[in-house]
């Protein structure tokens, strides 16, 4: 047991530091894509006051965001401050950036939470399914499914799903999270669930074929192997057979494969939120990207890395953790 | 008739597929900016035989600006993969070219391409570039080449490894030699494959681009901007903006996807005699 915690801690340390030194790589990498952009980000914020301004107050605007300092002083000047917490003011919004994060984040939250179990649950299931009924009938067909579902764009299917759901059927919300016309803090848990199934439900289509195909491709090596054979010798069910020997070792896979998908969750939900006009972080990222916001634009591209860094690393830890064939081959 | 087997078919097949491909290229290519231009008098027509996937709400008929969007999709998707390929080749094969360094430094180089999600990536690339059709390449291009590059550094250090390799050193090869002889006829048929099943991605990731408003400017013809202009004439009744020319994008896709598949049966030494 002693053995598995330091273990634990040593593997913890090692993708710590792998984790900070790719964050540090990409406030590097974004810092400089958006100094590299034509966009004047002093005109977008005195833009953003909507009054004239005079050339002494713009010299002052200027000389307060560093704008003459050479690019490595501000990048050091900015990454100070991001390490004390202040991610700056969103020209768009006019609020501090982190409390933005903060807010959106939530619902952002309670959407790929939705998505990520979702797709998770019904991938896995399907792919019992094509990899216990192998090459039959109900494989071909959930398999071509899968590949059909994998190549439809997101945003269209909300699209789609949206005419059909909302405009036709009047069963779900145009959009947003809320009501309209209702108080934030009047809204009842039950009319945000409501307001979320449809995008969950676009956003875990775009990801279940992934791990169905993964699942059904382990679950067809676990079948095919010789203690399966030995375990239908012995007179085993399929269904007894899928509980004892399958599902022990396919759910360690398929999880971490769930957990590396971070990723792709966030950029999905950048697009499933503006389809649905859901008000989370993606949707103000690509708010943020068309209205010039930088320090907004910054701070969730920094956020999305520190998220998807996070599930990168549940997905190293329990591969290595909990998997008991790479547990052995360490020692 | 004289029965075909399984490998004639999978040409054939190709053979019409990329016709197809080609065809709605050119076709699309070849439509004049002005014929695209509507007149007001048909704005919001629902499909019908003068216009088969209607009018937008200017006019314009949409069938032609689909296919003509098409084309510029297929433009894009193409270059960027093209780029990609060349990075991944160049980045796989250094990653494997022996040094321990350069091996991790580019394993480094992936995560960092992975670890911030591709749609904020490419967002921010064309924020840098000033939004326009450039930024979108460089974008799709940047994002696109990591799972090639581990492909092709496999490949490379498990071939580096071969005897036959071992014995034509000994032989006093050369290393550009053995580069020529050895490695490339093992790795082109990778490279192609590869390439060949990332251009539908890097199709539908331009039009999710353009669909956020990233990509294209408004005036180009592309599916991204006519979806996200249909967007907001949905509770109008508009159905047909909305769902015809995304229907067509998919059909595109999984055409060239399908199309991948069969060249990958014909390229590809393990499946060639099926």
């Amino acid at each position: 047991m002693k053995g598995t915690v330091s273990r634990l801690i040593r593997i913890f340390f090692s993708y710590g530091v792998r984790l900070v030194s790719l964050l540090l790589a990409v406030t590097v990498v974004t810092f400089a894509l958006v100094s590299l952009s034509p966009v004047d980000p002093v005109q977008q914020y005195i833009l953003g006051l909507g009054a004239a301004v005079s050339p002494e107050q713009r010299a002052e605007i200027e000389d307060y965001w560093g704008v003459n300092e050479p690019p490595a002083e501000r990048y050091l000047g900015w990454l100070s401050q991001v390490l004390h917490g202040n991610l700056g003011e969103s020209s768009l919004y006019r609020r501090p950036v982190a409390d933005i994060i903060g807010e959106r984040f939530r619902g952002s939250l309670a959407l790929m939470l939705c998505a990520w179990v979702l797709s998770g649950v019904t991938g896995f299931v399907l792919g019992c399914v094509m990899g216990m009924y192998k090459d039959r009938l109900p494989d071909r067909i959930l398999k071509k499914v899968c590949y059909i579902i994998s190549s439809l764009p997101t945003f269209w299917l909300g699209l789609v799903f949206l005419l059909v759901f909302s405009v036709q059927l009047g069963w779900f919300p145009i959009g947003f999270s809320a009501p309209i016309g209702v108080l934030d803090s009047d809204v009842t848990v039950g009319q945000r669930i409501y307001h979320l199934l449809l995008p969950a439900f676009t956003l875990s289509l775009m990801s279940f074929a992934n791990i169905a195909l993964h699942t059904r491709q382990k679950l067809s090596d676990v079948l095919g192997s010789e203690y399966v054979l030995f375990a239908r010798a012995r007179g085993e069910g399929e269904w007894t057979i899928l509980c004892r020997h399958g599902l022990r070792n396919i759910l360690i896979p398929a999880l971490t494969l769930q957990f590396a998908s971070f990723a792709e969750l966030f950029g999905g939900s950048v697009i499933a939120e503006n389809v649905f006009s859901y008000p989370g972080l993606g949707s103000a990222a690509a708010a943020a990207g068309l209205n010039s916001d930088v320090p907004l634009l910054l701070g969730v591209t920094l956020f999305s890395a520190l998220f998807v860094g996070v599930g990168n690393m549940i997905a190293n830890l329990l591969y290595g953790v909990i998997d008991p064939h790479i547990r052995e081959g360490e020692r | 008739m004289k029965k075909l087997n399984q490998r004639q078919k999978t040409v054939i097949l190709t053979v019409i597929m990329a016709v197809l491909l080609t065809a709605i290229y050119v076709c699309g290519a070849l439509i004049p900016d002005e014929a695209v231009n509507g007149s007001f008098l048909d704005a919001g027509q629902s499909p019908s035989f003068a216009h088969p996937f209607g009018t937008d709400t200017l006019g314009r008929d949409l069938l032609l600006r689909t296919v003509k969007g098409l084309s510029v999709s297929m433009t894009v998707g193409l270059a960027a993969s093209v780029i990609s390929g060349v990075i991944a080749v160049l980045t796989g094969a250094a990653a494997a070219s022996g040094s321990r360094l350069a091996d991790s430094f580019i394993g480094w180089l992936i995560d960092l391409v992975m670890s911030v999600p591709h749609t904020i990536l490419v967002m921010l690339i064309s924020f840098a570039m000033g939004r326009e059709l450039k930024g979108l390449l460089i974008g799709i291009a940047a994002t696109h080449w990591c799972s090639l590059a581990r492909v092709i550094r496999g490949e490379v250090l498990q071939l580096r490894d071969r005897h036959y390799i071992a014995v034509s050193r000994k032989l006093g090869r050369s290393s550009a030699w053995i580069l020529a002889h050895h490695l490339l006829p093992h790795l082109t048929p990778q490279f192609l494959v590869g390439l060949i099943l990332m251009f539908p991605h890097a199709v539908l990731h331009e039009a999710t681009v353009s669909f956020l408003g990233f990509g294209l400017s408004p005036e180009q013809p592309a599916i991204g901007i006519i979806l996200s202009e249909s967007m907001r004439y949905l509770t109008a009744g508009m159905w047909w903006s909305a769902v015809l020319p995304g229907l067509t994008l998919v059909l595109i896709v999984l055409l060239i996807d399908k199309l991948g598949d069969c060249l990958k049966m014909i390229i590809d030494p393990y499946t060639v005699q099926e």
